[in-house]
């Protein structure tokens, strides 16, 4: 079956050497020469490429630690840092961000600890959602990032409500919501990009467009030309963004926030890119997409592309590059080990939470609960455990 | 008959379905050339082609406000909603549209749409892939809900479903998708909607179950029988329409009743299964109803086997009643 997609057309993805060069924003090729102005020093730039490196290096270790059933599940970002770590740089700290699914990187960036990433990834006691979370759904009020759900793209309208309620009080604080290419299929796609024009409000819209939901390929997920051509019917700017480039995403998401700052309104940016490694741990991608894109894709992994850039500008260097990834490989290892054994949370938190108080009915059915746990015991009748 | 596990009995319900009748049509999401994310549709695109089988946006308003366009034509949709706790965005047009087309239009329209989608917890998924929705829908008129628990009332069900002529909700248990084997005619064959049954004979006590806590309600039934407690199980199947008579006589002759469940407790539907025995069989009770459910609470993950309803909590409960 053709599909009318011009943009995707016969493989219904963009591979690589198919990239647009037309309506792409780009700061780096992707052999990591300047072809733009970047927006950050060298300084901020080493920096950002320190923390993509901590990211790859964070899901490569747990994505092992969940093949060895250390952990249950796991989601990565491989591929997409740049997206991410570019755009979350481009706020101010006290910005507000509402994740997708692969954006835990950012909450890490703004200070989360890597304990208390682990600590979420094991359900364990420790954790600060008591193990109530599926792993990779941190919490993060400290840092004014939103706890995400699992569920695709209900976080789009809310990214309005935050951004309404910080226009009434003239906070001056920018709102800005993820999402994958697969989100822009549903309506509250629709409804937030709409209900934020609308209102004029100050929220920065980033689609992280790697081509894949699940197994679905983008060019059957929609039709539209591109994911930021879609920006046109709301009435504001789109713009499509080399995903795979730090310096680009970081200067489209800065001019964004600092429109919305300025009540301008919002920008949807597509961030152009690849899911390099499969859906999450529960997905086998070689069973319907052809992995020889994928390794075409890793050609133009981003992390690659700022380590090039920095080692031509003679900031850099491959045994630098080295020292760096074992010391914050150690790190990981380290924090790792530290938390493995807590042990899970106690049976009430499953009631705590629910409510601001338990209700007679919780207590009630805690209270069974506790007690059929002793009866069994007793009986000497063991309960499976995962 | 062959041996085969729910997502065999599945798959081998649609390849019937969607080879007997050209206007069968399976859809949803990664349903078409991954075959489903559990495998449930695997192969059904290449056998019946992506006209038939195929892959839709992300949207499941977009699915089941589609599936509905379509049955109101006069095509027999069977959807899939890839984990039912993302069937709320179709929330609306499940309870607002399917749900009402028939009374609406005088029986002019009429959506014999299946939707099939997998429910319920012990998966590790969180409160996001482990839901029991059951009791919405049993509680929407115009739906009816169906949940089987093994290969063998899979395929019978669905089948059943897909001919039936109104929407039907068919809940498949993951938890068991692959745990549950058994032989299964390889043809064609329906099991009626409606109709509980008595999975095990026994006099002290009523387990009624459905889904994955059959197997539960089973084990419980053997723990029991080595305690010299003779459990009845009734396997519920329907949920609406509800087989009264035959929870009602099995009721009558223990005179206890246990309702599992792994829905939150607060009107889940052991609620209106209790309701339905104190209306019609008060007199004939020898103790208080008892049920072993859900919580009142989201689904938790790292507790998931402490929260989940299981054999040693029916136990307790038979233990109970019996001794009351
Ligand atoms: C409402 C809803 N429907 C279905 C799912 C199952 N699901 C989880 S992730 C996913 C694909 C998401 O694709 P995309 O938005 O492109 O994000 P990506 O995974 O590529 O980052 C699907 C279908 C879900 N989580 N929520
Ligand atoms: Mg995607």
């Amino acid at each position: 079956m053709s599909h009318p997609n011009p943009t995707y057309p016969a493989q219904d993805v963009c591979p690589p050497e198919d990239l647009p060069t037309e309506d792409l924003i780009r700061v780096l090729d992707p052999q990591g020469n300047l072809v733009g102005e970047p927006l950050l020093d060298d300084e901020a730039i080493l920096e950002l490429h320190r923390v993509m490196v901590r990211q790859r290096l964070i899901d490569d270790r747990m994505l092992t630690l969940q093949r060895q059933g250390r952990i249950g599940f796991y989601g990565a970002c491989v591929g997409q840092e740049a997206a991410v770590f570019g755009s979350a740089s481009a706020l101010e700290p006290t910005d507000w961000i509402v994740p997708a699914l692969r954006e835990a990187g950012a909450l890490l960036y703004r200070g989360f600890t890597l304990r208390e990433y682990f600590n979420q990834l094991l359900g364990n006691n420790a954790d600060i959602t008591k193990g109530r979370q599926m792993p990779c759904h941190p919490p993060g009020h400290d840092y004014h990032y939103v706890t995400m759900s699992s569920v695709i793209a209900n976080q789009i309208p809310q990214a309005c409500g935050l951004a309404l309620a910080g226009k009434l009080k003239q906070d001056g604080r920018v709102t800005m919501c993820f999402m994958g290419d697969g989100a822009t299929s549903e309506g509250d796609f629709h409804t937030g990009l709409n209900v934020a024009t609308v209102q004029k409000l100050p929220v920065v819209w980033i689609c992280q467009n790697n081509q894949w939901s699940i197994s679905t390929p983008v060019g059957r997920q929609s039709a539209a030309r591109s994911m930021a051509a879609k920006a046109k019917g709301y009435g504001i700017p789109g713009l499509r963004v080399d995903g795979n480039d730090l310096l680009a995403v970081h200067k489209i998401a800065s001019e964004a926030a600092a429109r919305a700052r300025a009540g301008e309104g919002p920008t949807l940016i597509e961030c152009l890119t690849w899911r390099l490694g499969a859906h999450t741990t529960s997905d086998d991608p070689t069973r319907y997409r052809d992995e020889d894109v994928t390794k075409r894709w890793w050609e133009l992994d981003p992390l690659g592309r700022t380590r090039r850039y920095l080692i031509a500008k003679g900031l850099w260097s491959d045994e630098q590059e080295q020292a760096q990834q074992d010391e914050l490989d150690a790190e990981i290892r380290a924090v790792w080990t530290e938390v493995e054994e807590i042990p899970a949370p106690p049976l009430k938190a499953i009631f705590e939470d629910v409510y601001a108080e338990m209700t007679p009915q919780q207590t009630e059915q805690w209270e069974s609960l506790e007690r059929n746990m002793k009866w069994s015991d007793a009986k000497g009748l063991v309960r499976k455990q995962h | 008959m062959a041996n085969m596990n729910i997502i065999g009995a599945v798959n081998s319900a649609l390849d019937l379905a969607l080879g007997a009748d050209e206007d069968v049509f399976v859809f949803g999401e990664d349903v078409g050339k991954f075959g489903g994310v559990f495998r449930a549709t695997d192969g059904l695109q290449d056998k019946y082609g992506e006209g038939r089988v195929f892959d839709t946006p992300l949207s499941e308003a977009g699915i089941i406000g589609t599936a509905i366009g379509m049955a109101i034509y006069g095509l027999k949709p069977v959807p899939e909603i890839q984990f039912s706790d993302f069937i709320f965005p179709a929330f609306d047009q499940i309870v607002n549209e399917m749900a009402k087309f028939r009374y609406r239009s005088g029986g002019q329209y009429t959506c014999p749409i299946t939707i099939r989608t997998p429910y319920g917890g012990g998966i590790r998924g969180g409160h996001y892939h482990s839901q029991s929705p059951e009791a919405y829908f049993a509680h929407t008129a115009g739906l009816k809900v169906v949940i089987p628990s093994d290969p063998y009332t899979t395929k019978g069900l669905l089948l059943a479903s897909i001919d039936d002529p109104d929407p039907v909700i068919f809940l498949e248990p993951k938890r068991v998708y692959r745990a549950s084997k058994g032989e299964v005619p390889e043809g064609h064959y329906t099991l009626p909607l409606g109709k509980c049954t008595i999975d095990r004979e026994g006099t002290d006590v009523t387990i009624v179950a459905y889904g994955a806590l059959l197997h539960e309600a089973r084990k419980a039934a053997d723990l029991l029988a080595e305690n010299d407690v003779s459990a009845e199980i009734v396997d519920v199947r329907t949920l609406v329409p509800l087989d009264e008579e035959t929870i009602l006589e099995s009721v009558r002759k223990t005179g206890r009743v246990v309702i599992c469940h792994e829905a939150a407790r607060t009107c889940g539907f052991g609620g209106e299964l209790a309701a339905v025995i104190s209306e019609k069989a008060l007199l004939h009770l020898e103790a208080p109803i008892l049920r072993v459910t859900g919580y009142d609470t989201p689904f938790p993950y790292t507790l998931e086997q402490q929260y989940l309803p299981d054999a040693f909590k029916i136990f307790e409960a038979c233990e109970t009643t019996v001794d009351f």
